[in-house]
Order: structure tokens, then sequence, then C-alpha cells
């Protein structure tokens, strides 16, 4: 399967470069050559779906010779973990990108096989260029298909930090994301090449455009969610480079999303919206470079990769050809229509558009800033995160007020009148939620993440206001029950209800960043057995040891008992552990030390609410067992010594040893638990940044989904076009 | 005011608060930033009381109490390093051969690590060397 997978990746090459050449050929109107080049992408996305198979199942049947599958995966690592481990690797991951992108390609194309004549074999060729860029690096530079032999026993596994549902998430979801956007790079580009610079491009390519923002946040959000609750920092958000790469093509696309339906509704703003898909594509690459590129310091970054500079190039083409071609074109994309007025809802879209590129311009600017103090003064300096948040909290508290003034505007103009009457509800109820807080809580103390709480208020009061009118007027119209005529409308105007729910998670979403980040508290401390210690207005009280053991995962968990009371009255029970994993990595040390110090990593206790999260990791102190443990190692050293070397059995006698040694340092740890390093921390409201991040995903959904009337006129515009075609062949 | 000029007036106070929300961004961000070093350039630059970001190969550890005491090698010259004393929160792939970056102040002969600043390479960038020996401890036997 292993030398099938090979083939088809050198075959996927050649046939990219064909369904490029052909795409080229096609543009002079000969419409076999846009035929031949369109099949050509589904043979592509066939021959590396094939690839993805081929290393799946040597990562199922733990087949070492694959040296990928030695690397990332082991006869251990659980079967899930080796189906998702492909993609922790720099080879994996590449062709991950390079598999969606063909399967992106492919749905595109199959869906515009019969518009934009003009505009389809350019966007073609842009397409299957990636691809063959991809493709071509995998084959020349990163390819996954390399071999051991001979193969070894044992792979390295799959780290365990990655083993989390979270982490299984995150790296497709991001990549489908940085991929959705190359569609409508790409059909902009057609645009501008064959000068069709109507809203027909951005009405074909809009769904890609929010696929690839639902599957670009949700990516986002589940990298922060497995840090928020693997890692052992208790934060969701370092604004490290390669975080902040992935988040630049978010801001620039949700602009991008709003100023293309102001072109559609209005005809303007055509200029803007291709610099912004050209950017958000351009933004998107980034990201895929920053991680292997090592041009910066990032925790995320490939170590020694060699396609960083190959990916540079790649994004100079794409900067470089995209602004040329704007600029050769801007005659054309001048808009005949102007904003008429500030107080209109495409107004409204533009400065909530200007705020998202001005965030992302920020974290560009703090991103990239080694780069541009080396350049200023010789050395590079990097900005931490008290910088990012000193402009990104006011940024973000501007974006979700006018998210909550665009819906309710109508395109044109509003009078003053009209405008006092569609905001007084809105802000009436964020002027209670403001003066509520300020009277009942703390949040005075903290005035940005008030005015958020307000702001997002008038946002989630106005959304309420939508539906609300909308679902009284559609139950005049057709009657029957509340709760009817509000599924009936969003159901009937998905693109707009749908947009509304993604609005109210964001703005929730906002929230939860403000009360989380402002009014958290947090202790690192060390107890012993019946300490306690007060975070947040709760005790945390360490009451007493714990010891496990996963044989299936080999792991052992050194862990406690935390129990939380508030004034007295018990809260919750927390169970926080160190996990000490057993791996066949050649150990750094002695064996007992190197299983201690080695592969490690935290069982973080929470109790989630809708108020708060209880949050604590711990690190027991195994000072105390130094001594048994060095004397130990040095008992096993001597008795390996005077063993043959290499013989298997040994090798498990003395890896059963170890284990007898492990058991002891538990009996010890449950019978005299050593104090351990307590990181506390109490979280309000942090569950709502991922319900608001669900929300705003279902919205998402809710819009991507053809309305009704969308479907039925796409049924019959078949129909319509299948008995033209029959009409002519009986003719 | 004509529609002409009205434009106009909107486009140069745009332009104007680009500029200076630009210049803002600027100041702020060469006044807020710590220097990006290696252990050697550390060892040649560093002032008392400044910051700098130092990244490199933890090459030895050992805690003493809260305390964490470790060296970092220059990535470029393996046999420069710097040793460090930090206390704070330690991320969990923290270990000896791992790439980590901590925003460091010179103390004395060691420098010390601002708390809770010490940050670890993203666990899926692990690469480990040579070959799996397949003889890690058996648990729960």
């Amino acid at each position: 399967m292993i030398e099938l997978g090979a083939v088809a990746l050198v075959l996927a090459f050649p046939t990219a470069l064909f369904a490029t050449a052909a795409a080229l050929w096609g543009t002079r109107g000969d419409r076999r050559f846009v035929e031949s080049s369109r099949r050509a992408v589904y043979v592509l996305g066939g021959l590396l779906t094939l690839c993805i198979l081929a290393v799946e199942v040597a990562f199922v049947d733990t087949d070492f010779s694959l040296k990928l599958a030695a690397d990332y995966t082991s006869t251990t690592t659980p079967l899930f973990y080796r189906l998702v481990g492909m993609y922790s690797s720099q080879e994996g991951s590449l062709l991950l990108f390079a598999w969606v992108l063909s399967l992106a390609t492919s749905l595109a194309l199959r869906r515009t096989r019969n518009r934009h004549r003009e505009i389809v074999p350019w966007a073609t060729a842009v397409l299957a260029g990636l691809a063959s860029f991809f493709t071509g690096l995998m084959l020349f530079d990163a390819n996954p298909f390399a071999r051991l032999d001979p193969a070894p026993a044992q792979g390295f596994g799959l780290e365990p930090l990655l083993r989390y549902p979270e982490m299984a998430m995150h790296p497709p979801l991001l990549y489908s994301g940085y991929v959705g956007f190359a569609i409508p790079f790409a059909f902009a580009i057609g645009a501008l090449i064959t000068r069709r610079l109507d809203a027909s491009w951005l009405r074909s390519t809009r769904r890609f455009a929010l696929i690839a923002w639902v599957f670009l946040g949700l990516g986002l959000i589940f990298g922060s969610r497995w840090s928020y609750s693997v890692l052992g920092w208790g934060g969701y958000w370092a604004w490290d480079p390669v975080e902040n790469a992935a988040l630049m093509p978010w801001l620039v696309g949700t602009a991008f999303l709003h100023s293309s339906i102001v072109q559609e509704k209005r005809g303007i703003l055509r200029t803007w919206n291709v610099v912004l898909i050209c950017a958000t594509f351009s933004l998107a690459l980034l990201g895929t470079f920053l991680v292997r590129s090592g041009a910066l310091q990032s925790i995320h970054a490939f170590g020694a990769s060699t396609v960083g500079a190959p990916l540079l190039g790649l994004i100079a083409v794409v900067v470089i050809g995209s602004t040329l071609l704007i600029v050769s074109r801007l005659d054309e994309l001048r808009a005949v229509k102007r904003i008429e007025s500030l107080a209109s809802r495409e107004a409204v879209f533009l400065i909530n558009n200007l705020l998202l590129v001005g965030l992302a311009a920020v974290v560009f600017w703090g991103t990239f800033f080694p780069l541009i103090s080396e350049a200023a003064t010789g050395q590079k300096a990097s900005l931490a995160a008290p910088w990012f948040d000193r402009y990104a909290a006011p940024l973000g508290i501007l974006l979700v007020l006018f998210t909550g003034i665009g819906p309710l505007l109508a395109w044109g103009r509003v009078s003053r009148g009209e405008l006092r009457r569609l905001l007084a509800v809105p802000a009436l109820v964020a002027l209670l939620v403001g003066l509520a807080l300020l009277a009942f809580t703390d949040a005075g103390s903290k005035p940005l993440a008030l005015l958020t709480f307000v702001c997002a208020a008038f946002a989630l009061a106005g959304i309420v206001g939508e539906f609300a009118r909308g679902a009284a007027a559609r139950r005049s119209l057709v009657g029957g029950s509340y709760a009817a005529a509000l599924g009936g409308m969003v159901v009937r105007n998905r693109r707009r209800y749908g947009g509304y729910i993604a609005h109210a998670g964001i703005a929730i979403l906002f929230v939860a960043v403000a009360a989380s980040s402002s009014f958290q508290s947090g202790a690192i401390v060390r107890l012993g057995r019946g300490q306690s210690t007060q975070v947040g207005g709760y005790r945390f009280t360490y009451t007493r040891p714990t010891v496990s053991v996963d044989q299936a995962e080999q792991r052992l968990a050194l862990g406690s008992v935390v129990k939380v009371t508030q004034d007295g009255r018990p809260v919750t029970t927390l169970h926080p552990a160190r996990l000490y994993y057993s791996t066949a990595a050649p150990s750094e040390g002695a064996a007992l030390r190197g299983f201690f110090e080695g592969t490690v990593n935290s069982q973080i206790g929470r109790q989630t609410g809708v108020e708060r999260d209880l949050w604590t990791a711990m690190n027991p102190d195994l000072s105390r067992f130094e001594p048994f443990i060095t004397g130990f190692d040095r008992r096993l050293d001597r008795l390996a010594a005077k063993l043959p070397a290499n013989d298997p059995r040994v090798g498990a006698q003395l890896s059963s040893l170890e284990g007898m040694a492990i058991n002891v340092v538990q009996r010890r740890y449950m019978a005299d638990p050593p104090p351990a390093e307590f990181r506390i921390n109490v979280f309000p409201f942090v569950v709502w940044l991922w319900i608001g991040a669900g929300v705003a995903a279902v919205g998402g959904l809710i819009a991507i989904w053809p309305a009704p009337e969308a479907r039925r006129r796409r049924v019959s515009g078949l129909a319509a076009a299948r008995l033209g075609r029959e009409s002519r062949v009986e003719t | 005011m004509n529609p002409t000029r009205k434009r106009n007036f909107r486009l140069a106070a745009a332009l104007a608060t680009a500029v200076l929300l630009s210049v803002a961004l600027a100041y702020t961000s060469f006044n807020a930033s710590a220097s990006d070093v290696t252990a050697g350039q550390l060892l040649a630059m560093a002032r008392p009381g400044q910051s700098y970001e130092l990244a490199g190969t933890v090459t030895s550890a050992h805690r003493a109490g809260d305390t964490l005491f470790f060296r970092i090698r220059d990535p470029k010259r393996a046999a420069v390093s710097v040793p460090v004393r930090y206390a704070g929160s330690v991320p969990d792939p923290f270990r000896v051969g791992r790439a980590v970056v901590v925003t460091v102040r010179e103390a004395g002969p060691r420098f010390v690590g601002e708390p809770n600043t010490l940050t670890t390479k993203c666990p899926s960038k692990f690469r480990a060397e040579g070959e799996p020996d397949g003889t890690g401890p058996v648990l729960g036997r």
C-alpha cells in the first residue's frame, strides 16, 4: 500500500501540472481543454486520496518501514490517534493541505462547470498551479513516503500531549479554512484577468468563503480549547506568531465576507473586495509559511525545515502578482455608485471592515516585529501579550458595537428619526446592563471589560429585536405559532438570520474573553496534604493523594483530590494529576529518572460552570524519592552491563524491573505524599467562549445552507438547461 | 459643504487618523519590546535591568523547592550556554533537549527568568532523534 501511495504522489505532480497547462490553454477558448483540466483535477483528488489512504493504512498497521509512521506512531498508540497522527508531522500536514485543496477545487469546479465560462479556466489554472506547488514540494522536499530499511521494531509514538480530541480536530479544520479561501481567491484572479468584475464570481464562491471562515474559526477555537484543557499554563491564547498567523486570515476573511455582501447588494467596494480576498489568501499562505520557515521564534514552528524558502517564493508570487493585477484593473474596478450616507448598513459594514483589517494589521505588526526591529535597529525584539492586548481590546469593543449597529440599519440611507427609533431599544438595554453591572458587580474596576459587556448587550438586544420583528411580521402574514414563524423565517432567509446568529455568537465570545481575562484569579502555591489556599473567593484543599495506571496508554498518574469550598460550603471536588508516560523513545538519562523527567503532562482538574471554571494543575515534588531513583538506576545500569546487549528478552526483563521500581514509588507516594505545586485559576464565564464560538459556527452553517428558493431556482435552472439540451438534440 | 469637498475632508481625516495610529503603533512597539537573543548574544550584550527574550535548547535542569535551575544552549554555538533561575509556571513539555523561550534579566552570575514567561516548543513539532529502543518501563503489572 505504501508503494501505491508513493506512486500516486509521483503521478499527482504531473497530473496537477497538466491540469494547470490545460486550463491555461483553455483560456484561449477551447472548451475541450477546460473540460480536460477539470477532469485532471478530479483525478488529482483521487490520487491524493490514495496517498492519504496509504499513509493511514501504514499508521493503523504500525508499518514502521514508513518513516512517518515510525516517527509519529507506535504499537501502543491508541487506534484513534494512529488515524490522526499523520498530520502532526510536516510531511503529513503538507499532504493533508494538498488533499483538501484538491477536493475543494474538484467541488468548486463541479459546481461551476456550466457557469463563468471565461473565469473558470483561469481559476482552474490558479488552483491547479497551487496543487502543483504543494505536490512538487512533497515530492522533492518533504516526501511523506520516505522509507526506513530495516524497519524498526517500534515507533516513537504520538506525543501524549497531542492525544486529545481537540488536537485531532484542530489541524484539518485549520487547513480546510486556509484552503477554502483559495477558491474565492482563484475566482477573483480569474475575474480580474477576464475583467468580469461584477458580483457573479462572489456569488459563486460565497459558500466556499463561508465554509473556510467557519472551519478556520473552529480550528482556532479547537486549538484554544486544547491549550486551555490540556496544557498546564492555564490560558487559551498566547499571541504566539503561529497562532496570530491563523487569526489574521480569519479576521481579513471576516471583513471579506461582509464587504462581498455590500458589493452584491449595492455594487460598491469592488476594489476593496479583491484586495481583501487576495490578502486573506496571502495571509493563509503566510500561516503555512510561519510554521515551516523558522523565520520567527515560535513555539509552534517546525525546526530545521527546508520548505520555508519555496513557500516564501509562492507568497511573493501571490502578493506581487495579485497586486499588479489589481492595479492594472483599477479603472474597471471603480464603482459607479458611492456610499450615500454614514447612516446606512453599507457604511457600518465598511467601518467594521476597517476595524477588522486594522486589528489584523496590529496583529501583523506585532507578529513580524522581530523582523521589523531587526531591519530598523539590527537587533531582533519581540512583543509580549500585554502589547497585543492594548490594541486588541479597544478594537474588539468597537467591533462588537458596530456588529450590533450594522444589521439594524437599512441599505442606502436611514433618516435621523428612523435611526433614533432603531437604536433606542438596544441602547436602553445596553445602558441598563451597564448600570446593573456597576451596581451589583465590580465590573467598574475594569472599564474596558465593562465597555465590552455594554456593547455586547447592545448587539445582542439588536439581534433579538430583529428576530422578534421578523417573526411577528411572518406570523401576521402566514399565521401559526410564534416558534413556527421564527423557524420559518430563519429557513426562508438563512443567509440573513444565519449571519445574525453568527453575530450573536461572536458577541457572546467577546463577553467571555473580556470576563475571563479581566476578572480571572490565579495562584501558584505549594501545598502538602491537608493544606489549603484561597483563590477567587474559593478555598482549595489538598485532601489526599491518588495513583492510577492506564495500562492501555502505559501511563502513570500521580494525582490529588482537591476539595473546593466557598464560605464553608462544599462546591466541588477536583482531581488534578501529573501524567508520566512510558515511551519507547531513547531515554535521555537513567531509566527511572528518564521516566519521571521524560514524557510528562498534566491532567487538569476542572469544574465548568455557566458562571466560572475552577481550574487546577499539579506537579508533585518527587525530590524525596531522589535517593531511591538514583540508587535504582545505578543498580540497573550495573545489572545491564553484565547482561548481553541487544537481546530483546533482556530488554523486556529490564523494563519489568523498571515497572516494579515505579510501583515502589507509587506506594511511597500514597503512604507519605510529598507536597505539590498547584496552579489554581478561577476563570469567570470561560465556558461562554466555547458556547459563543459554537453559536457563531451554527450561524455560519445556517448561512451556508441553500435557502429553499435558491434550491428551487437551481433545480428549475438545471431542468430548463436539460430541456434545452434535449430539444437541441431532437431538433 | 459640497460633496467633493466633503469627500476630500473625510479622506484627509481618515489618512491623518491612520498615520497617527501607525505612529502610535510603532512608538509603543519599540518601547514595549524585549530583545530576542541567543545565549552567546546575551553573554555579550546583557545590561542589568534590561529584559531579553532568550531562546535556545535546555541542556540541564534541576529543581530546588519552587525554583527551577536550568541552562540554555546557544542554537548556533553548542559550547555556549547560560544559567537561568526561574520561578513560575513550567510548561509540561519542558525537559532537557527541548527548545524553549524565556524572558530573562541579568542578576549577578546567572539570569533570572520572569515568572510565567517560560514557553516550550509546541509538542507537535518534536522530532525525537535516534531509534526507538522499545524498552520503556512496563506499567501496571
